[in-house]
């Protein structure tokens, strides 16, 4: 067995404002060009795991125990300089919202370069270059215009693909997309996870890919890890867990979610039932972590 | 700005000054005082004080008196100081450069170091620095400059007389001038004794003005850059490799700097009356100061047109503000 691009080991976060579990006893593991779909509600911790892998954890939440092991070293154990070469480089990030991920008084070109100069050490005209060849990438096909435009002028998908091209622009290990496609149209979403997949395969990239719908894990995953309330609930490969889904929440999740192969079908609410014996294991669980 | 946007606001702005020109005009015709009264001696009989009043026009009915100014000011003539006995033009156009200097070195000082101390504690968020700075900041916001100006005078006026306490320049070291912008024309002759000279007799009242500007430019701009600072576009900043310093000046101060250059306008106009009193603390010789001997005096054309001259300021202060804002918005400028 290869060894994992990212494992994630019993972590446990804190939250400050009010003492309780976001994170609790969460483990999971990436092999190198895994996809790897992290599914819950909101509120789930989903983005808390993405926060804590980049070490941008706001400051009212603390990581109460556990390990982030990136190619077998601990990232929050580890040295700033170790982390400023990776974080950016080696593991990157696909942020929620096209709209705020882009500097509205910096010209696309600009944001699209200052990575590659500052991360990578390239000069300004072989930046430039590579800028154009990853536009290319994700399909940008007036990159002159887009290059010299401000993110305004772009349209959501459009900065999206810009945020993606920049994400893969110094051929990361791991990218983490966080709900890459919840503030964009439903017709651009699914051109955006085309791309995330085509990007991911023609960089041999592990993506974490953070979603609150399991259509989209079906679609693009090939793994997932099914969170509630912090605590994960079931994990595994997609095809099993879709197919033969061990946990009742799971099963009442993909009853109640819109089933891509199967339009009109589901969509029927999670029971009250369930929850409440969700809310009853975790508890147990909790109690039993003390 | 196109040529139609220039047009429309040039007529604003002419239209705003002459709905100026009618409010203060009328008002000072109408609230108490003479000018009249106030210069004649104690000798003077009715007969006296009637050929006076007919002398200034002040015998007509506020209307006519009114239409014979403004056909007056559309030719460029404000009348004649009742008390200096001298064009009010020349009054303005002596005692307006002088201001001019004072407030603009003031907004100059304002804005760095305000900006300066924004920019110190968007550094050093999460540091014990950072509420530090608040409190002094805090405190500094509740001093209005009138305050300031006695407390300068106090500190480096008498406890540690370092500055001149008033005027403009030493008498002995006056030169000729050619403009009536002393401290610039010695920056650009290069005359350093009386550059030195002129500055520190600015300091003092340059302080008094420009530091509740900094203080106000301080915290609003320090609020804005926090706020910028959490976007998802610094985070990702960080993530490329930017250091703080780069994220604070290069990516939020920019989408920072819109609301604290409105308000530094609006406040900019306010420092501007504020001079009225500065300048009379510090003796220094500028419109503000004279403003008062102005109202003093019931000196009604002279009043009109040191009014018209602040109203002109503020309105290009505005236009200035506009285009700023323009300008640093891609939105407007490109969209
Ligand atoms: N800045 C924060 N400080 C403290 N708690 C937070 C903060 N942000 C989110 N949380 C809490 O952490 C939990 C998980 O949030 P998050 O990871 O954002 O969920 P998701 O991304 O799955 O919607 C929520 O209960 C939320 O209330
Ligand atoms: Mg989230």
């Amino acid at each position: 067995m290869t060894k994992p691009v990212l494992s994630v080991e019993a972590l446990s976060a804190l939250s400050a404002r009010n003492g309780t579990y976001v994170l609790s006893d969460v483990s999971l593991t990436l092999q190198p060009g895994e996809v790897r779909g992290l599914v819950g509600e909101s509120g789930a911790g989903k983005s808390t795991i993405a926060k804590a892998v980049l070490g941008i954890l706001p400051s009212t939440i603390r990581i109460a125990g556990g390990w982030i092991r990136f190619e077998g070293d601990d990232l929050l154990t580890a040295r700033p300089s170790v982390l400023r070469n990776l974080l950016g480089r080696d593991i990157t990030l696909i942020p929620q919202d096209p709209q705020t991920a882009l500097n509205p008084a910096r010209r696309i070109g600009a944001q699209l370069t200052d990575g590659l100069r500052l991360k990578l050490g390239m000069n300004a005209a072989s930046a430039r270059a590579r800028a154009f060849q990853l536009m290319d990438e994700v399909q940008i096909r007036d990159p002159a215009r887009v290059f010299d435009s401000f993110p305004h002028q772009l349209s959501g998908g459009m900065r999206q693909r810009i945020l993606i091209a920049q994400a893969f622009a110094p051929n990361p290990k791991l990218v983490i997309a966080d709900e890459p496609t919840t503030a964009l149209d439903v017709t651009v979403q699914k051109e955006i996870l085309r791309l995330v997949r085509r990007m991911q395969e023609a960089h041999g990239t592990a993506v974490i890919f953070v979603t609150h719908d399991l259509g989209v894990v079906a679609k693009i995953c090939d793994s997932v890890t099914l969170l509630y309330s912090g605590h994960v609930i079931e994990q595994g490969a997609t095809a099993d867990l879709i197919e033969r889904p061990r946990h009742a929440y799971t099963r009442a999740l993909i009853a109640a979610g819109p089933r891509y192969d199967r339009p009109g079908q589901g969509l029927q609410p999670v029971p009250e039932r369930v929850f409440a014996d969700l809310r009853k294991e975790i508890g147990q669980r909790e109690t039993a972590d003390v | 700005m196109t040529a139609s946007d220039f047009l429309s606001r040039l007529l604003a702005a002419l239209l705003t000054l002459f709905g100026v020109g009618v409010v203060i005009f009328c008002l000072l015709r109408v609230v108490p005082g003479d000018p009249i009264a106030m210069m004649i001696s104690p000798s003077a009989t009715p007969a006296d004080i009637t050929a006076l009043r007919a002398h200034y026009g002040l015998d007509r009915s506020i209307f006519e008196q009114f239409v014979i100014w403004i056909g007056d000011v559309a030719q460029g003539d404000f009348g004649r100081s009742i008390s200096l006995k001298r064009p009010v033009v020349e009054l303005v156009g002596e005692r307006l450069p002088a201001s001019l200097e004072l407030v603009f070195a003031a907004l100059i000082f304002g804005v760095v170091s305000g900006g300066l101390i924004a920019v110190a504690g968007t550094l050093s968020r999460k540091t014990p620095v950072e509420p530090l700075l608040d409190l002094i900041n805090g405190l500094f916001l509740a001093v209005p400059d009138f305050i300031w100006a006695l407390a300068l005078v106090l500190l480096f006026g008498v406890l540690w007389p370092v500055f001149p306490l008033s005027g403009r320049m030493d008498p002995s070291v006056s030169t000729d001038f050619a403009t009536p912008f002393y401290l610039i024309e010695s920056m650009i002759r290069l005359n350093l004794a009386v550059m030195l000279d002129i500055l520190g007799h600015m300091a003092m009242p340059v302080l008094a003005l420009g530091l509740p500007l900094a203080s106000i430019i301080a915290r609003t701009l320090k609020e804005a850059l926090n706020e910028a600072m959490v976007q998802d576009y610094v985070l990702l900043g960080r993530l490329k490799g930017m250091s703080e310093m780069r994220l604070v000046l290069g990516e939020a101060l920019r989408n920072a700097v819109g609301p604290t250059l409105s308000l530094t306008g609006v406040q900019f106009t306010f420092m501007i009356g504020g001079t009225v009193i500065v300048e009379r603390i510090f003796s220094f010789p500028g419109i503000g100061s004279m403003a008062i001997d102005a109202v003093i005096n019931r000196d009604l054309p002279l009043i009109q047109g040191i009014i018209l001259a602040f109203g002109t300021l503020f309105i290009a202060i505005n236009i200035i503000v506009d285009a700023l804002s323009n300008r640093l918005n891609p939105r407007q400028t490109h969209g």
